[in-house]
């Protein structure tokens, strides 16, 4: 019961969705205050939301059940990765051992949702999207996971979020140490790549390939698509502090953090034009996983 | 009225289906979405694709070909869906009511909620045009 509690309330799906999509408003005011206008109202995700599951789901010809369950997969698995993030914060002790790897996981799941989703579809553009989607994931994840490895050799080779968060706690934040700032700039990067914001959203590029992935998608699938996002928007920042800034987990601590990662976020997305896929994938593998590689070299060296 | 309706009049994701127009009206629906009349804080964005479209700003005369179009449109996108006609050739064909390639004007190839005149409208009246429409939504809920 309370595991169920945990799960749909707090800090699971409830909790993290409606952050998320505070969160997702607080990014589409500051795009408009940026660009001069003057945005929207703070409910306007939430109203969103409930116009798409008022409306009509297409099932386009030749797609079967696949396309409808995909985006219920993505929303499980990333509401999941919420709740042990959540719980984690609030009892360190209470995770079990590679929940760390189990999150690393469950945050690639709404991307492979979100192929099986648009390649069910049998839409041509969408298929494109798939595959950079793919191209993508494959870019993103290797200096994501070098960073992570920085942090496990930092915390004495510890897989555990509970072990991750009494290291720091005891020993200062990751984010103090040379190895540690290298790995946070690079997973901000893959955080940006992994949210599918600017400069990496080519996978549902509106304007090329109108909505990529999502193109097929109407109604309740298409909302159920959203709160990933909103979700995922209120998860990885928060799994990043839990990483990397994780001295002092106090409630207030916690939420100016991630109000500081969520601003960098915007920045980021309102600063930079989209890159090519190519781009994308060369800027990974090359830039940002030499500078992850350091770091887990800086970090053997105990910097 | 019920909540996923007035969710809808909050939340109108547009889609721009040009049925062989001169492109003065579809200069002035960019205008529209320009920062200086920002719809967006009506809620209004543009959408890419037709699934996820709310309303189909329709423009120009259809002909032949793009009569079709337009009927395929419609029937792609998810209901409820609201058609707008912009520009006096959406609503009602003008000059090119006798021509040889102007079969018939929008609202015989699908139902029309709102007609906005002007050749072509000012983003002003757009957005006048999209408010009629939303009370017109509205309205029609609060009878039933």
């Amino acid at each position: 019961m309370m595991i169920l509690f945990n799960y749909l309330i707090f800090p699971g799906f409830l909790f993290a969705a409606t952050v998320g999509l505070i969160a997702g408003w607080v990014d589409r005011k500051v795009t408009a205050r940026i660009q001069w206008r003057k945005g929207p109202p703070w409910y306007q995700n939430f109203v969103d939301i409930v116009k798409l599951t008022g409306k009509e789901t297409i099932l386009p010809e030749g797609a079967g059940i696949t396309f409808l369950l995909a985006p219920y997969l993505g929303l499980l698995c990333v509401v999941l990765a919420a709740t042990i993030l959540g719980m984690t914060l609030i009892f360190p002790s209470a995770g079990f051992t590679g929940d760390l790897i189990v999150i690393l996981y469950l945050l690639v799941i709404p991307a492979i949702a979100m192929m099986i989703g648009a390649a069910a579809s049998g839409n041509p553009l969408a298929s494109v999207g798939a595959s950079r989607e793919m191209k993508l994931v494959l870019a993103y994840e290797l200096p994501f996971l070098l960073s992570v490895i920085t942090v496990i050799i930092k915390s004495q080779g510890a897989i555990r979020l509970g072990s991750v968060i009494v290291h720091q706690a005891a020993s200062g934040p990751n984010i103090g140490s040379i190895s540690g700032i290298s790995a946070f700039i690079v997973c901000i990067l893959c955080m940006q790549a992994k949210l599918g914001l600017v400069p990496f959203d080519s996978s549902e590029a509106e304007q090329e390939i109108m909505g990529g992935t999502l193109i097929e998608y109407s109604g309740l699938p298409l909302a159920i698509f959203r709160l990933t996002k909103a979700v995922l928007l209120y998860t990885t920042p928060l799994f990043l502090i839990i990483l990397f800034w994780a001295g002092n987990l106090s409630a207030g601590s916690i939420i100016w953090k991630y109000i500081a990662l969520l601003v960098i976020i915007i920045l980021i997305k309102n600063t930079s034009p989209r890159v090519r896929i190519d781009q994308a994938l060369g800027f990974f593998w090359g830039k940002a996983a030499i500078l992850a590689a350091a770091a887990v070299i800086l970090a053997l060296a105990g910097k | 009225m019920n909540l996923k309706l007035r969710a809808l009049t909050k939340s109108l994701w547009v889609f721009h289906a040009a049925t062989s127009p001169c492109n003065n009206c579809d200069i002035e629906i960019l205008d529209a979405l320009t920062p200086r009349h920002d719809i967006e804080r009506f809620g209004m964005v543009l959408a890419g694709s037709v699934r996820h479209a709310d309303v189909l700003l329709v423009t120009g005369v259809p002909n032949y070909k793009t009569k079709e179009r337009l009927k395929k449109l419609y029937s792609q996108a998810p209901k409820p869906c609201l058609v707008a006609a912009i520009g006096n050739c959406a609503c009602g064909r003008i000059m090119f009511k006798d021509s040889y390639n102007s079969p018939c004007p929008v609202d015989e190839i699908v139902p029309v909620d709102v007609y906005i005149s002007g050749c072509p409208p000012k983003p002003e009246a757009i957005i006048a045009g999209v408010v009629k429409l939303i009370n017109k939504v509205t309205s029609s809920a609060k009878g039933t």
